[in-house]
């Protein structure tokens, strides 16, 4: 009976394995392909990015293509490439940062104040709203585009960042999930603060906040994710190529410079990954509390 | 007599109204209603203080802008508002490439929304079997979350081309090569990606929910000798079926995000099978197209709330017995 337990539970191991197998292997790739030659990699993908430019074939071309973990010859020479002779990539790069950074600060900041007075002021109608604000959010991005892309051509704020920070800084998804966490402070916290004479304000700043700082952490890395990933609103939005993120702008990498795009590829990633594995446990716990839809 | 019961009758009828308004309003002096009202008033200002400005902001870029948005959609053109009734949601409805949007929208929501549920419970359930370094685990089935497209893209299209490795690996088997995106097979490697995208995120969420469920009453149907399938089916599934409820929302919110992943493998004009609501958006707004870009998304937003309030009108059936 144990021996048969031991053994299920191996193969549970096993199967968790090659799922994680799987999961890891296109991160991982990109990250070790990007330390290929630029002749490393023609040679091993050219069937593939050199079909619509019509390769020129200088190099040897595998027939087939090769998936390689480890490159023949490790080299820093993309990156270099990258960073020094194109600063096309960097500045993309850049365009990326002003539009999400600003997001995140600005969506917390009104997220918080927003949370705040949903949980101290109850009600009826504002029982409503945060129900408006649920429905809100589960909205998808084809269907709040169109009012966002409408106000932005009223205001004339088509083709600047502006388009998407704003329409970014007050979107519900932060207000629910920090109403959420707020909820769970202890009332009682809460009126001892009332009775000490506290202002409304100072509740909030001195209580709330420090209470809801890992929620807050979570909130950042989910809405940060979120924002650098972004495609449909630069597409619709910013009809100036200058002004796209690499998010966009990746994918019109030009095909003679495949090297360089896993070396962009994995500069991109690069701010997501170390959010992750710093703050994992806190948005493991931020998702984890999101429980459901209701209440 | 007749007067009489009737005389009876509206005193019946008149006698437990005062009570009733009385009990809620004991009597105030001018001053205690002063203050009450004063306090409301208050309290409606304090929290305009905090939330205000928020409501501002949703006003501005969703909630008018959207109010407008139907408008247009009843309407002949911004320049001639002639109410035509629902004109244009037939003339979008009977578009060529709506329909195929929109049937391709649908069906990779029908295979990839029941897929990510069912799997992402899984592997929460692995996870829970008390295997070794779960962790680590854990940390390699979120990764992709946060992994942007972007970065991974070159990988898929080195895997699903024609000549990738995909087909390099199926050879060995024996298997003629496919052209996984520029085929009816494309579908599929978007369910993959999907997947493998959004698994993590789903798992956590089981895995919270699975923590949540009271030990005693696990412990009860173990000393009582229930099956493995047993618990599941009447004691674990009963008590997630709030979390399948919400992973099955995300799941098809995130459903409708494919849209990247697409454009960015195969493109603004990708083989037909991938054209998704999203294509047919950015052509309207790329045209200037008011009509039919307010018509589709009132319509859109139209599906999504009947299929909100369907899920959870399923939801309230099926868990109702454990909910507190």
């Amino acid at each position: 009976m144990i021996k048969k337990r031991y053994f299920a539970r191996f193969l549970l191991t096993l199967l968790a394995a090659a799922f994680a197998l799987l999961f890891l292997m296109p991160t991982v790739l990109t990250i070790t392909n990007s330390f290929m030659t630029q002749s490393e990699i023609s040679a091993n993908y050219g069937q593939i990015f050199t079909n619509v430019t019509g390769g020129e074939g200088k190099a040897y071309i595998s027939e087939t293509v090769n998936l390689k973990f480890i490159p023949d010859k490790v080299t820093f020479s993309q990156y270099i490439n990258t960073l020094i002779r194109s600063p096309d990539y960097l500045l993309k790069f850049w365009n990326s940062v002003i539009l999400v950074v600003p997001i995140v600060l600005l969506q917390l900041a009104v997220a918080s104040i927003t949370a705040y007075g949903f949980t101290r002021w109850r009600g009826k109608v504002r029982a409503f709203l945060f129900f408006f604000y649920v429905i809100l959010m589960l909205m998808p991005v084809q269907v709040t585009l169109v009012p966002n892309f409408l106000v932005s051509q009223w205001l004339g704020l088509i083709n600047t960042r502006w388009s998407i920070i704003f329409p970014g800084m007050f979107a519900p998804f932060s207000v629910f999930l920090l109403t959420k966490s707020m909820r769970r402070i202890p009332g009682s916290l809460i009126e001892a603060a009332k009775l000490d004479g506290s202002s409304e304000w100072q509740i909030f700043k001195d209580i709330c906040l420090p209470q809801c700082r890992s929620a807050l952490y979570s909130i950042a890395i989910l809405v940060f994710i979120d924002y650098w990933n972004m495609v449909e609103q630069p597409v619709v939005l910013l009809s100036d190529a200058s002004k796209q993120p690499l998010s966009v702008y990746l994918s019109t990498i030009n095909t003679s410079e495949v090297g360089l795009a896993f070396a962009i590829a994995t500069i991109y990633m690069v701010p997501c990954i170390l959010l992750f594995l710093h703050g994992e446990d806190y948005l493991v716990e931020g998702i984890a509390h999101q429980g459901s839809v209701k209440g | 007599m007749s007067m009489k019961i009737a005389e009876a009758k509206t005193k019946l009828k008149k006698e437990p109204k005062p009570k009733k308004t009385k009990q809620p309003k004991p009597k105030l002096t001018k001053a205690e209603a002063w203050e009450r009202a004063n306090m409301k008033v208050k309290d409606v200002l304090s929290s305009l203080c905090f939330s205000g400005p928020s409501f501002l902001g949703v006003s501005v870029f969703f909630i008018l802008p959207f109010l407008v948005v139907v408008y247009y959609s009843v309407i002949r053109a911004p320049s001639n508002p002639e109410f035509v009734g629902l004109d244009n949601f037939i003339a979008v409805l009977q578009n060529s490439s709506f329909q195929t949007a929109a049937k391709n929208t649908a069906m990779f929501s029908l295979i990839s929304v029941p897929l990510a549920v069912v799997l992402s419970l899984g592997l929460a359930l692995i996870l829970e079997c008390r295997i070794p370094c779960k962790s680590l685990f854990r940390t390699f089935f979120l990764s992709p979350m946060m992994v942007p497209v972007a970065s991974v893209v070159l990988i898929w299209q080195v895997i699903f081309h024609y000549r990738g490795t995909l087909n390099v690996f199926l050879a060995h088997f024996g298997v003629d090569p496919v052209d996984w995106l520029n085929s009816p097979y494309c579908l599929w490697v978007i369910v993959v990606l999907f997947l493998w995208k959004n698994l993590g995120y789903f798992m956590i969420l089981f895995m919270a929910a699975l923590n949540n469920i009271p030990k005693e009453l696990l412990e009860v149907a173990d000393v009582e000798g229930a099956s493995a399938a047993h618990k599941f089916f009447n004691i674990k599934l009963r008590y997630l079926s709030p979390t399948v409820l919400f992973v099955a929302i995300l799941a098809i919110i995130n459903s409708f995000k494919v849209f990247r992943e697409i454009y960015l493998l195969v493109g603004a004009y990708p083989y037909i099978g991938l054209y998704m609501m999203q294509h047919f958006m950015n052509n309207t707004f790329a045209n200037f197209d008011y009509q039919k870009m307010s018509t589709a998304a009132v319509l859109m937003a139209l599906v999504l709330v009947v299929l909100i309030a369907l899920l959870f009108k399923i939801e309230d059936v099926f868990g109702k017995d454990v909910e507190g």
